[in-house]
């Protein structure tokens, strides 16, 4: 177990970092996540962040690479469903490191 | 007496052992899987029928309607939150069906 | 490895919630996913209860896991039988269920584990 502090707000984390509570996570927690990954937040990041947290609201689960890329294919078209432009976006991978920011655990499966 | 069963009728015989023994006068609190036994259709709803004359049933709430059963209750079975619980825990002798 | 596809089956008998089967199956499925086999779930007896619609664990405080038996289409995991006399048994129809499902007899169930060539037991 660990923590961070966004706003002088303390919120758990489990020990590779994913809050484990969901609704501890804001804009402002996904802009610090995303600062200690090293990865500066576009509006393109921000599309596969919404789609993960979407996700997660409506099946309770953090999707599997292989699942995120074929789901956001089919909502924001092939030339973002690919692998190719998910790791250009999240180089640690976009299941594990873009669901990290979007506050959401890790996916199951994911070693 | 308060027998507390929660265990699925379908899957374990609790319900049975417990109807066989009960005393008339005495109460059976379902909780957890035990909660499917009081939903319509079900095949030992007709059973907990049976037994209302001589027991009051009571069942958990929040056990029936994490299920996706609420809405499903038989008739004659009195629905109590965890304070309706503990009231009728501390308000009796309590054999658990285990 | 490669090229080697096996016909696995999820069996699951219990209730969810009141024991933990029915949520390590599901989880065991979901990795079995990233393995590209032939998987089929069967939901018999209590198990047919993991399907139902409508589930609110707010006052249980546990974690809803039903919302995620929509998500398996997503993971190609399209095979869902159900035992049409564990649904009868319990008052419930196909249209209790919130997933699609091919409803089977009990023998046809049995004639279907029989196809398979690996059973894992829930």
């Amino acid at each position: 177990m660990g923590s961070i502090e966004i706003n002088g707000k303390s919120l758990e984390t489990d020990e590779e970092g994913y809050l484990v509570n969901l609704s501890d996570w804001t804009e402002d927690t996904a802009q610090f996540l995303a600062q200690q990954e090293n990865v500066e937040l576009g509006p393109n990041h921000w599309e596969v962040i919404n789609f993960l947290r979407e996700y997660y609201t409506e099946y309770q689960i953090a999707p599997a690479v292989r699942v995120l890329t074929k789901a956001i294919g089919k909502k924001l078209g092939p030339d973002k469903g690919n692998s190719q432009y998910l790791y250009e976006l999240f180089p640690y991978g976009p299941a594990k490191q873009a669901c990290k920011i979007a506050g959401l655990p890790k996916p199951t499966g994911c070693v | 007496m308060l027998h507390i069963i929660n265990k699925s009728a379908s899957d374990r015989n609790c319900l049975d052992a417990c109807l066989a023994v009960a005393a008339e006068g005495g109460a059976i609190l379902l909780i957890e899987d035990a909660v499917y036994a009081a939903t319509r259709g079900n095949a030992a709803a007709a059973k907990l029928q049976q037994a209302q004359g001589r027991l009051k049933v009571y069942i958990l709430q929040a056990d029936l309607e994490a299920r996706g059963m609420a809405d499903r209750l038989i008739e004659g079975v009195t629905p109590v939150d965890y304070g309706g619980f503990v009231d009728l825990a501390a308000s009796n002798t309590c054999q658990s069906w285990l | 490895m490669e090229g080697v596809v096996k016909k696995f089956m999820f069996v699951n008998r219990k209730a969810p919630y009141g024991t933990i089967y029915a949520l390590e199956s599901l989880e065991v499925v979901l990795i079995s996913a990233a393995f590209d086999q032939d998987v089929s779930l069967a939901f018999l007896d209590d198990g047919v209860y993991q399907l139902k619609k409508g589930q609110q664990t707010k006052g249980i405080e546990t974690k809803n896991f039903s919302p995620t038996y929509r998500a398996l289409d997503g993971y190609d995991i399209e095979k869902l039988y159900v035992e049409r006399e564990a649904l009868e048994a319990r008052g419930l129809a196909e249209e209790d269920l919130l997933v699609d499902v091919t409803v089977l007899s009990r023998q046809e169930m049995g004639a279907l584990m029989e196809q398979m060539d690996v059973v894992l037991s829930f």
